[in-house]
């Protein structure tokens, strides 16, 4: 019996699992079952003999136990038996059979019709199923549409087949992420899940460890006691909070910053120190000169903040200008002054001095203008618009020399012949002397006194520049006229503008004259061309030859000449007509000029100068298309760029002399110093000429000589597959690895094999936590990815 | 005056102890370095001779066995024991590290057909040609004890194969049908038939491992015998389901999941991909005879393969030609291969009643290395890789010397093959358009595809 039901919750288990596999596969038994459906109607008497008797040998082979138990069944059978109509007994089974008929499993209501409402009677009761599936029944039961038939076993096995498989796929397919991952990593280690070595503390060892002894559960007790840590954070509670208390990142910032103060304070200290030491005059020259600056910047604060003390400084400045301008420092009148005039025509330095001692010269006796000494101001200004005439030319005219790129601005220079020629009188010995001393004097007195002078004519002298920038034009006329205040400016500049317009015509009336005066020089030129092209002509046709594929087809014929005359009407036309136009734009329009000669050139030639016959002869049809083409490719000449290429390349086949002298060895080196003739013939190189070349008869072809046969023996002469272009591969192969060219570091990352396993380790295929633990990793990049 | 004297901290260039190497100053600049690649090519070069000279791959033979070797099995828990079942159904362990037989037991009549070692690593179980299958222990029985299987079980028809799962106590054998077993009982839990077709081998997958009977059935592969049936080396390509695919499919790779099959066909293997079985991925060829038993390295990058032709070959995974192939005068017709399971030895049996132990790698040093040598041999694998494509490393790297009979006959299948193509190529050259389609090498193969 209990065998019997394993068997039918077997079946059950497998009907359960579904999807239809277990419909394939069938036990034998149940074929044969099949075969006895096939047979027809034994009648069910003689069946039930049938296994009796079967059962009784089995029985016998079971022998023993249960024999009793049986022979007392079977009595109890028998007095059934005898009572009337026989019954019918339930199949019982005892030993697994291969062969198994279902013909000995009775049901109770055998017989009777089966109604599918009996089977789902149930279901109306029962509240677990839902409500749906309830409704689906229903209607199924309403439904009076016969089954269809089933398909072939072939052909249900084959979808079966089908589906699993696609199923399989499927499921194999999840897979691919850590496959591409393993193809993809640099290096794998096997085996793929490694413990990291070393010791492990107690707690991931043993899981469940508890202190059993006395001795541990004192040393356990006396931790707790004193708030120990037991497990794995080694630190006590006070430390944890200490550490919390200041933060490793905070202390890291302060220490820096203190640091920081502290090499800020020694580097101002070592500086103040040298510059104490510094002995050189321009040095402290130049530095006073950065004091003084910010003492005026001071200064200006200090009229706001406190007026008496700056009017006492105010007094201290003034009398040092007053200093200034008595005396004769800085007034470039001195002997060394003298020397540098005398210098100063040949010598760009000497020029420069004298400018700077007297811009020295400007800053102190500069004005101080400031708030509390308007009033002086304005007399002062009066003062000087009173006796402009008192102040010398030149002084005038230096202020332009800040610009000192233009040569013209600077007044100073057009003065200084002059001074010169009245130099030129001294003796030479003075001069000689004085220019050696003057400058070192020049200078111990500008320091001296620098601080103490005035700056009223400094200011004074801006002033006058300002305006003078405003009215450049106006100047050359009215002169001086510089005591004009702000109000009577409005009124002049007007005056200005009308003169100013009267200078332009003047200023076109003159360029008109040069204008004309060129023009006539490009008459002559025109005039001389034809005899002047015989030599132009050269250089000219080899731009032709470059430029036309068609001339150098046609050419040889061509006279030399024709190319270049028309040329040059149109050139000169330009040339002729430009010069007509406004002087002013005039300079501008001789560089264009240039281009448009090239241009012209070039057109011109495009006209056929010396049409050959056969192209008449052709033109009516074929014309438009060559002449298409040859338009086409008018720019490059193949020809003359093939030849080119091909002296280029015999060029470079041919041997050159190689010049090995090292300047220095076996004699005196140094800058300046040749090594001797001698030496440089002896380590001179010729080497030897290469075997004549394959295409020296061959006009139209080169053949390179660089192939080796010998080299070509090692080299890859064909793209190898997982490259793609010619470039990458060589990049590899010329990228090194080595210690030698790379560091230590650097070759251990290269260098690293892709596959490193463990002699000993066995290695275990992968487990499909691994795809979990992947598809888990994904998840949650993805939801950080949403996150962001 | 203070006089200042060129002076350099000792740290630059003083050694900490006797033991380091000393340092040595570079300037990387490259321009400094010319000549940097000539440079690498004659190391890589050397490197590759080297490598050739240091090629020997034969470690151990172990006799033995009173028959040809008939297949093999890796114990799962340790390196060092291995187990051999012969034709004459004798079954032996052996020691590997001693090179010699630890136990010695009479499995079967006839031919051990097939032997799996428990995932435990505690007992095998041994199928052969009584239609027996056996489970033994692993331990050998103590003084006194007899030689008896723990489990016998009486099976229908003979079995050519047997396989183990990974975590279950389920396994499968193959034959005239392929039958799922649990290890508790003496009938197969599912047996499945295509046809009148036999199996000759099964494998479980040891990785898309479930506890349901019916998926770890959908990912179990079987194999017949093709040219037992069909001589026109019909693959078919059978659908999950009941049983996988007429050809072969021997083992599959651990790490490397998906394409996983490699069939056997006379002289081919062929790799599939699991998911798309109408053709194959790779066609690895280099054998001339037919190929026997195929063994996946644990790492999944390279497989080994035995052949009739008396050699073994050993193929990168992805790699239509193989990369080494072993052989030894005396080595007969290879019927069984495995690679043990940390990656380093392959092992074989052949039919002349040996078991032979090869390194995976020929001229790889075996022990400790030091870290200099670690460095040296990285450096020149890289270099061997960097410079293979060039004609003189090629020429070396790939020179292997064959036997006599398998070269002329290497020779002969090119010839043939030439010829082939040849006509094939004239064919096409001498008609329409279109009417001769280029066939690729791994399309020739497959005659039909069976659903």
């Amino acid at each position: 019996m209990a065998k019997f039901s394993k068997k039918k919750v077997n079946r059950r288990k497998v009907e359960a699992s579904g999807e239809g596999p277990e419909q394939v596969v069938r036990d034998p038994g149940e074929q044969h079952e099949g075969l006895n459906e096939a047979d027809g109607h034994v009648s069910e008497e003689q069946e039930e003999d049938e296994e009796e008797e079967q059962e009784d040998e089995e029985e016998e082979e079971d022998g023993g136990g249960d024999k009793d138990e049986r022979r007392r069944q079977k009595l109890l059978e028998a007095i059934n038996a005898l009572g009337g109509k026989r019954q019918k007994k339930l199949g019982e089974r005892s030993e697994a059979a291969v062969l198994m008929s279902e013909f000995t499993i009775n049901a109770e209501g055998e017989g009777e019709r089966v109604d599918l409402s009996d089977l789902i009677g149930t279901v109306e009761k029962n509240r677990a199923v839902p409500a749906k599936t309830r409704k689906q029944l229903k209607n199924l039961q309403q439904s009076k549409r016969t089954v269809e038939c089933p398909l072939s076993k072939q052909e249900t096995e084959r979808i079966q087949r089908d589906v699993s498989f696609q199923k399989a796929a499927s499921e194999v397919s999840r897979w691919k992420g850590i496959i591409r991952q393993n193809q993809r990593a640099e290096q794998l280690v096997f085996p793929l899940n490694q413990e990291p070595a070393g010791p492990k503390p107690m707690e991931r060892v043993v899981s469940g460890w508890k202190a059993q002894t006395p001795l541990e559960q004192e040393v356990f007790a006396l931790l707790t006691a004193n708030k120990q840590p037991v497990h794995d954070p080694i630190l006590t509670p006070t430390e944890e909070a200490s550490l919390r208390a200041m933060s490793l990142e905070e202390a890291k910032i302060r220490r820096a910053e203190l640091q920081k103060a502290r090499v800020l304070q020694s580097y101002y200290e070592a500086k103040a120190r040298r510059e104490r030491k510094i002995k050189s005059k321009k040095y402290h020259k130049v530095h006073n000169k950065a004091k003084r600056k910010e003492f005026l910047k001071q200064f200006d604060e200090m009229v706001k903040t406190d007026p008496a003390t700056a009017l006492e400084e105010l007094d201290k400045m003034q009398t040092a200008r007053m200093q200034e301008r008595m005396s004769l420092k800085h007034q470039n009148s001195g002997k060394w002054a003298r020397s540098k005039a005398l210098l100063a025509k040949y010598d760009e330095d000497a020029r420069k001095a004298m400018q700077q001692q007297l811009e020295v010269n400007k800053e102190l006796t500069q004005k101080l203008v400031t708030s509390l000494n308007n009033e002086q101001e304005e007399e002062e200004e009066e003062e000087e618009a009173g006796h402009p005439e008192l102040m010398p030319d030149f002084v005038n005219d230096a202020e332009r020399g800040l610009d000192s790129s233009n040569p013209w601005m600077r007044g100073k220079l057009s003065e200084e012949p002059t001074e010169s020629e009245r130099c030129g009188s001294l003796d030479l010995t003075e001069e000689a002397s004085g220019v050696g001393g003057g400058t070192a004097e020049e200078e111990e007195e500008g320091e001296e006194e620098e601080e103490g002078e005035g700056k009223e004519e400094e200011a004074l002298l801006r002033e006058f520049d300002q305006r003078r920038k405003l009215r450049q034009v106006q100047e050359a006329d009215t002169g001086p006229v510089l005591s004009v205040d702000d109000d009577e400016g409005m009124v002049e500049e007007d005056e200005a503008a009308a003169e100013e317009e009267e200078q332009l015509s003047e200023f076109t009336s003159l360029f008109q004259e040069m204008a004309n005066s060129r023009r006539d020089v490009m008459a002559e030129q025109a005039e001389a061309a034809p005899d002047t092209s015989v030599q132009l002509e050269e250089g000219r046709r080899r731009i032709c030859t470059v430029e036309d594929v068609e001339l150098l087809s046609q050419e040889e014929v061509a006279p030399d000449e024709a190319p270049v005359q028309p040329q040059l009407p149109p050139a000169t036309e330009n040339m002729l007509s430009a010069p007509q136009k406004t002087g002013k734009n005039r300079k501008r329009k001789r560089g264009i000029e240039l281009k448009e000669v090239l241009t012209t050139e070039a057109k011109v030639l495009r006209i056929p100068l010396a049409p050959t016959v056969e192209d008449t002869e052709e033109s009516d049809g074929k014309l438009d298309q060559r002449g298409l083409i040859k338009e086409a490719f008018a720019g490059d000449d193949i020809i003359s760029d093939f030849l080119r290429d091909k002296r280029n390349q015999e060029d470079a086949g041919k041997p050159k002399v190689v010049d090995l002298t090292l300047p220095g060895w076996g004699e005196w080196g140094g800058g300046g110093v040749k090594p001797s003739r001698n030496k440089r013939r002896r380590f001179r190189v010729k080497t030897a000429p290469p075997p004549p070349r394959k295409d020296q008869h061959l006009p139209t072809v080169i053949i390179s000589e660089k192939r080796n046969s010998s080299i070509s023996l090692h080299q890859v002469n064909s793209l190898p597959f997982p490259f793609e272009s010619h470039t990458q591969f060589q990049s590899t192969v010329r990228s090194p690895m080595g210690r030698t060219w790379n560091t230590e570091r650097m070759v251990k990352k290269i260098t690293k094999p892709k596959v490193v396993t463990q002699l000993g380790a066995i290695i275990q295929p992968m487990a499909r936590e691994e795809l979990m633990k992947d598809a888990s990793n994904n998840s949650s990049v993805d939801s950080l990815r949403r996150k962001h | 005056m203070k006089v200042k004297v060129l002076s350099r901290n000792p740290d630059d260039y003083v050694r900490e102890t006797k033991l380091d190497i000393q340092r040595v100053p570079r300037n990387y600049d490259p321009t400094l370095h010319p000549f940097e690649v000539n440079r690498e090519y004659t190391r890589a070069l050397n490197a590759t001779k080297l490598e050739r000279v240091f090629a020997k791959p034969f470690l151990a033979s172990l006799d033995g066995h009173k028959d040809g070797v008939n297949c093999m099995a890796k114990h799962a828990k340790s390196l060092s024991k291995l187990l051999s079942g012969s034709c004459d159904g004798e079954l032996k362990v052996w020691d590997l590290t001693k090179h010699e037989c630890v136990r010695t037991l009479q499995a079967h009549e006839g031919f051990v057909r097939g032997i799996v070692v428990r995932f435990c690593g505690t007992s095998f179980f041994t199928a052969g040609d009584d239609k027996t299958i056996k489970q033994w222990k692993m331990e050998s029985p103590g003084y006194g004890e007899e030689e008896e299987p723990l489990n016998t079980i009486l099976g229908k028809t003979v079995f050519t194969g047997l396989d183990h799962h990974q975590k279950d106590g389920v396994f499968a054998t193959c034959g005239q049908q392929v039958d799922i077993w649990d290890e508790q009982r003496s009938s197969p839990i599912r047996s499945f038939t295509w046809g009148v077709d036999s199996f000759s081998a099964v494998r479980f997958n040891p990785v898309e491992v479930r506890h349901h009977v019916s998926t770890t059935l959908r990912h179990t592969h079987t194999h017949t015998h093709t040219h037992t049936h069909t001589h026109t080396h019909t693959l078919y390509s059978f659908s999950m389901f009941t049983l996988a695919y007429k050809v072969f499919i021997v083992s599959l790779p651990d790490a490397f999941k998906m394409d996983c099959l490699i069939f056997l066909c006379l002289t081919s293997l062929y790799t599939y991909d699991m998911r798309f079985l109408d053709r194959p991925i790779t066609v690895h060829m280099d054998h001339v005879s037919a190929v026997l038993d195929v063994d996946y390295s644990p790492t999944g990058k390279e497989f080994v393969s035995a052949s009739f032709d008396k050699t073994i070959r050993i193929f990168p995974k992805d790699g239509g030609r193989s990369r080494e192939v072993y052989h030894t005068k005396r080595m007969q017709h290879v019927i069984c291969v495995k690679w043990s399971a940390d990656n380093k030895f392959i092992l074989s049996g052949s039919d002349e009643m040996n078991i032979r132990l090869w390194k995976a790698n020929a001229a790889e040093k075996l022990g400790v290395l030091t870290p200099r040598e670690k460095v040296a041999v990285n450096y020149s694998q890289k270099l061997k890789e960097k410079f293979q494509h060039h004609p003189q490393i090629r020429r070396i790297a790939h020179h292997r010397h064959l036997p006599k009979s398998i070269f002329h006959q290497t020779k002969e299948l090119r010839v043939m093959k030439e010829a082939r193509r040849r006509k094939e190529r004239n064919v096409r050259k001498h008609s329409r358009p279109g009417a001769v389609p280029v066939v690729s090498e791994k399309e020739k193969h497959v005659v039909t595809v069976v659903k």
